[in-house]
């Protein structure tokens, strides 16, 4: 398939996705056709185990599919080596974790320098901290932070190399709803200031009204897209 | 400085005891290498260095009386580049302070004052001039041993007639680099003494103007050597030539090579077993490292890092421990080395020392600390490189245990489940707890094979001067006599029995192979100095043809009941038939029996003897000495109590500082090994740990779970690691074995139990400090921790 539009960030046709574990096979995806288009504020939502989380590591390259194919804008994602999803990742995607994976002997400086150090056109690393509200607790070890510190250490480190395309698995799942609101304010800020298209996966229903978009998954594929025509504010949102 | 090198210091810093468990045993490795290279090679070149310098011979001979007309003919023989004949005699000596007389070996100055070659280097003094009569050059190292100095005299015995001679110089002489008198183990100054006196004073004493009874040649580099000795032999043969040999087998030139040797195979057995053990522990340490830092490494991936850039991050780890571990083995190598060349060029009496480093040890020893380093990495990173990001950021499977063999054999005994937890732990993981046990079996393995040495040398002592010679002193006698000179020498005061012995230079041939050595005619019924098979510990008489020593043997590959041909060197050329009747395994030289009435035979004269051997009554001894040192048929005494007494002393020299540092190479390869097995387990299991004791187990039930199974694995070590200890003893006697000596295979029961003594001491110790580890966990942390 041919001419994807510009709009369009991510494309899926088909893909499917089995895990083996012992004597059981597991459908994770069940041959999913979806599309992210550019700029927008996705919002993948979906219960415990209905795919979304594969879904969004094939899109970020951190998994392979195991049927049905993938593209990033005209890059197909599902035919590249590993290298290739190396290469994709290091140049194109910024990642947020639920449990922020910071490295814990770096501060919070050297954590978004590891990014920025293998970078093409990064940002400097106050930067990002800055944007994260953070430009002042650059030499904090993780340790030494609040969830809600660390996972905005994770977003400044996710954005630092100004990637086209920013992916998040629960960012504010291990969080409570104050520190929550602002981790989702510094993701917002990001799409608005720096155009970045970003995809998050929640449990939290009251985010979608914040989306542009929301994706809603069941049991391996996708039930309905609803396109938001008014978005709420992050501070608006009910935990 | 990039963020990930910042990492890796922190990691070298958080881990750094473990870090230095292993880079300590990393350094031993190395240090080895570095040490016994060096010293090898600094021996190796001082004594090379010492040859060229002194100009020592390439052949040596002696002969019964050459004429010096010969000497034209000897220098023609084709390579032959110098020649230097001069006179050789065993003389007894007499010392007043000293009660006993003493034995010296008198060489000839020539009339042109120094010698061309094997030449003396005179460390104080002047040369003894040609036609003075009592003026001598003794070698230094006697001197020390009395306290001579220049203008001192003492007295020789010159053929039967006693002279005072005064000593006007001290000299080291390349021939005696190991000074070692006949009939004597080890060296001993005080009563072997190297003497040189004028050309003119010896002939005329020993009847020899104008002929000569040893001598020495160069020959010319890529000259072969045996066409040399070939002709040199036939030349001699008229005049009592006892076959010429070459520096392989000149006494003090061959103790070299034998100690050259054992550094050698030092630096070759050793060191690879450190390294290997390293490697196993960084293998073991940084795959633990790396399991814990899976969704790091999953992080990284995602973050765009290459498989290769994260493998290198762990490869730098592994190399910075490899570095630790070879600045150190570096440091202490180069100290030790240093420390133990000087101490040889002392023992060895070198008149300097060129101590040579070469930077291919540095660079070899480092290559191979950091490739151990590497290699045991390369396991751990390759899983880790393999792992797709996302399965590498989501938590490990729980590890399955399933009910294996292990709980089929200890359901009998209803065990707790503490005990079980132990022992399916092992079950999960064999291949670990296999090489942990191997880790700590080499430990022991080490303690034996270091501890060993001082068994085989109280065996080696046991057999040699319990067992077979039962004598109190060998007098050598300064030629042969009939059987009857026996009664002159019982009637010296106190000798108690006298027995003969008859010693003539001879050459086996056996199809293709030929050894010169010396054949001893026994008379039946002898008991002081027996023939003795160390194997089997009987006693073997030569009624009828030749009884060899093994190694002997082994030379000739002669078996019982081959005929092998014996030609006495100073008698004539014939070549006699003689059956190989009997072999016996012997720790010194190259022994060979026959009965002293067929040897008459052979040689076509009556029995003599040259030598014998008695036994003294203690309360006479002074009587005795006295006597010897005025009787006219003895050329020297050699007293087997000193022989024992100097080499007890040389060993107990060394015994100290050897148990002291092989005691704490295996501590430290023992401590290594358990603490990181310790820590590791530690840190894998701590949430299960806290688990139980937030369910109420004690800090000491916890702790036996997590340092039971090292327990279990040190009591399985310790047998084994006896096992491999022996092997390694067995190995090295095999590689020590030379013609001057034979180590025996022997193990005490002390030994073993040393080595489990260490080993379980310095597990025990590596145990405890992980305990206190368990003992101050903070439980709510440990729990907290996303695992």
């Amino acid at each position: 398939m041919a001419g994807t539009p510009d709009t369009i960030v991510f494309r899926t046709e088909g893909i499917t996705k089995v895990y083996h574990t012992g004597t059981i096979d597991v459908h994770a995806l069940r041959g999913v056709n979806a599309e992210v288009h550019a700029g927008e504020f996705t919002v993948l939502l979906g219960a415990s185990g209905s795919g979304k989380s594969t879904f969004l590591n094939i899109l970020g390259g951190l998994d392979s599919a195991t049927g049905g194919r993938a593209w990033f804008k005209s890059q197909e994602l599902t035919a590249m080596s590993e290298r290739g999803l190396t290469r994709y990742r290091r140049d194109h995607v910024g990642f947020v974790f639920q449990f922020y994976n910071l490295v814990p002997s770096l501060t919070a400086r050297e954590n978004v320098a590891l990014v920025t150090e293998i970078s093409r056109d990064p940002m400097p690393p106050e930067e990002a901290l800055e944007r994260v509200g953070l430009g002042h607790r650059l030499d904090h070890f993780p340790a030494e932070m609040s969830g809600g510190e660390q996972q905005r250490v994770a977003i400044a480190r996710a954005i630092a190399k100004r990637p086209e395309v920013l992916l998040c698995d629960e960012p504010t799942g291990a969080l409570d709803s104050k520190t929550g609101v602002q981790v989702l304010e510094a993701l917002d800020r990001v799409n608005e200031d720096l155009g970045t298209t970003i995809v998050v996966i929640t449990h939290n229903a009251g985010i979608r009204r914040m989306a542009h978009r929301v994706i809603h998954f069941v049991d391996g594929d996708i039930s309905e897209v609803i396109v938001n025509d008014t978005r709420i504010e992050p501070a608006e949102i009910v935990w | 400085m990039k963020v990930l090198d910042r990492k890796l210091l922190r990691d070298i810093r958080r881990l750094w005891a473990q870090s230095l468990a292993i880079a300590a045993v990393l350094a031993c490795g190395v240090m080895i290498m570095v040490m016994s290279y060096g010293t090898q090679r600094s021996l190796a070149e001082t004594r090379a260095t010492y040859y060229e310098r002194s100009r020592f011979g390439d052949v040596f001979s002696s002969a019964a009386r050459a004429p010096n007309t010969l000497l034209p003919e000897i220098a023609a023989i084709e390579g032959v580049s110098r020649v230097e004949a001069r006179i050789s005699q065993m003389v007894l000596i007499d010392i007043e302070s000293m009660v006993e007389p003493a034995m010296a070996q008198l060489l000839s100055l020539p009339a042109t004052g120094a010698p061309l070659m094997n030449i003396p280097g005179l460390v104080r003094g002047r040369l003894p001039e040609a036609g003075r009569e009592g003026e001598v050059l003794v070698n230094e190292t006697f001197a020390l041993a009395h306290g001579f100095l220049p203008g001192d005299s003492f007295h020789v015995t010159l053929n039967g007639q006693k002279r005072k001679v005064t000593i006007t110089g001290t000299a080291l002489s390349p021939e005696f680099i190991y000074t070692i008198g006949p009939g004597s183990l080890m060296p001993d100054d005080r009563r072997f003494a190297i003497l040189w006196m004028a050309e003119d004073v010896l002939a005329a004493a020993f009847d020899l103007s104008g002929a000569f009874n040893s001598i020495s040649l160069n020959i010319t580099r890529g000259t072969e050597i045996e066409p040399v000795k070939d002709a040199l032999e036939r030349l001699l043969k008229p005049y009592g030539g006892t076959g010429p040999y070459g520096r392989d087998q000149q006494i003090s030139n061959a103790f070299l090579d034998g100690e050259l040797e054992q550094l050698e195979v030092m630096k070759d057995i050793i060191p690879p077993i450190f390294l290997v053990i390293s490697a196993f522990l960084v293998n073991m340490v940084l795959g633990r490292l790396i399991a814990l830092e899976r969704e790091q490494i999953g992080l990284l991936k995602a973050l765009g890092y290459g498989e290769w850039e994260i493998a290198w991050h762990y490869i730098k780890l592994a190399m910075g421990i490899g570095l630790i571990g070879v600045a150190l083995g570096w440091g202490v190598g180069l100290y030790l080395g240093r420390a133990m060349a000087e101490l040889y060029a002392e023992f060895f009496h070198f008149p300097y020392l060129v101590f040579v480093q070469y930077p291919s040890t540095y660079f070899l020893s480092a290559l191979a600390g950091l490739a151990a380093a590497v290699a045991g990495a390369a396991a751990a990173v390759r899983r880790v490189v393999a792992l797709r990001p996302a399965v590498a950021m989501s938590p490990p499977a729980p590890t399955r245990f399933r009910k294996g063999v292990l709980d089929r054999l200890v359901r009998v005994l209803h065990p707790r489940q503490p005990t079980m937890m132990i022992l399916r732990a092992i079950g999960r993981w064999p291949v670990r707890a296999a090489l942990t046990m191997l880790g700590i079996a080499t430990s022991a393995a080490m303690m034996v094979a270091a501890m060993f040495m001082f068994d085989a040398m109280d065996e080696l002592m046991d057999v040699s001067f319990v067992q077979i010679t039962r004598q109190d002193a060998v007098l050598s006698l300064a030629f042969a006599r009939p059987e009857t000179v026996l009664e002159d020498v019982l009637n010296l005061p106190g000798v108690l029995a006298a027995e003969g012995s008859w010693n003539l230079a001879a050459r086996l041939y056996h199809g293709h192979r030929t050894r010169t050595i010396s054949v001893e005619g026994r008379r039946a019924g002898e008991t002081l100095a027996r023939v003795f098979d160390a194997d089997s510990g009987i006693e073997m008489n030569p009624e009828h043809g030749i009884v060899l020593a093994r190694r002997l043997a082994a030379h000739l590959d002669a078996r019982v009941g081959d005929v092998i041909e014996v030609e006495f060197l100073q008698v004539s050329d014939e070549r006699h038939k003689v059956v190989v009747s009997g072999l016996v395994s012997q720790f010194f030289g190259l022994g060979a029996y026959m009965d002293r009435e067929t040897m008459a035979g052979l040689v076509r004269q009556r029995p003599q003897v040259n030598g014998a051997n008695v036994l003294i009554d203690e309360a006479q001894e002074a009587a005795l000495y006295a006597a010897v040192k005025h009787a006219p048929v003895a050329a020297g005494i050699t007293l087997l109590g000193q022989v024992r007494a100097a080499f007890d002393e040389t060993i107990a020299e060394n015994a100290g500082m050897t148990t002291t540092i092989n005691t704490l190479i295996a501590a430290l390869i023992a401590i290594g090994v358990v603490y990181n097995s310790a820590r590791i387990q530690l840190s894998e299991r701590a949430r299960e740990l806290a688990s139980l004791r937030i369910l109420g187990f004690t800090r000491g039930e916890v702790s036996y779970i997590l340092l039971g199974e090292l327990f279990i694995l040190t009591v399985v070590a310790i047998p084994v690691g006896w096992v491999i200890g022996y092997g390694l003893a067995a190995s090295m006697v095999a590689a020590f074995d030379s013609d001057l000596y034979a180590i025996p295979l022997v193990v005490t029961r002390e030994t073993y139990t040393r080595a489990a003594l260490v080993v379980a001491g310095a597990s025990l110790i590596s145990a405890l400090i992980v305990r206190r580890r368990i003992d101050r966990m903070d439980l709510v942390a440990v729990m907290k921790t996303r695992e």
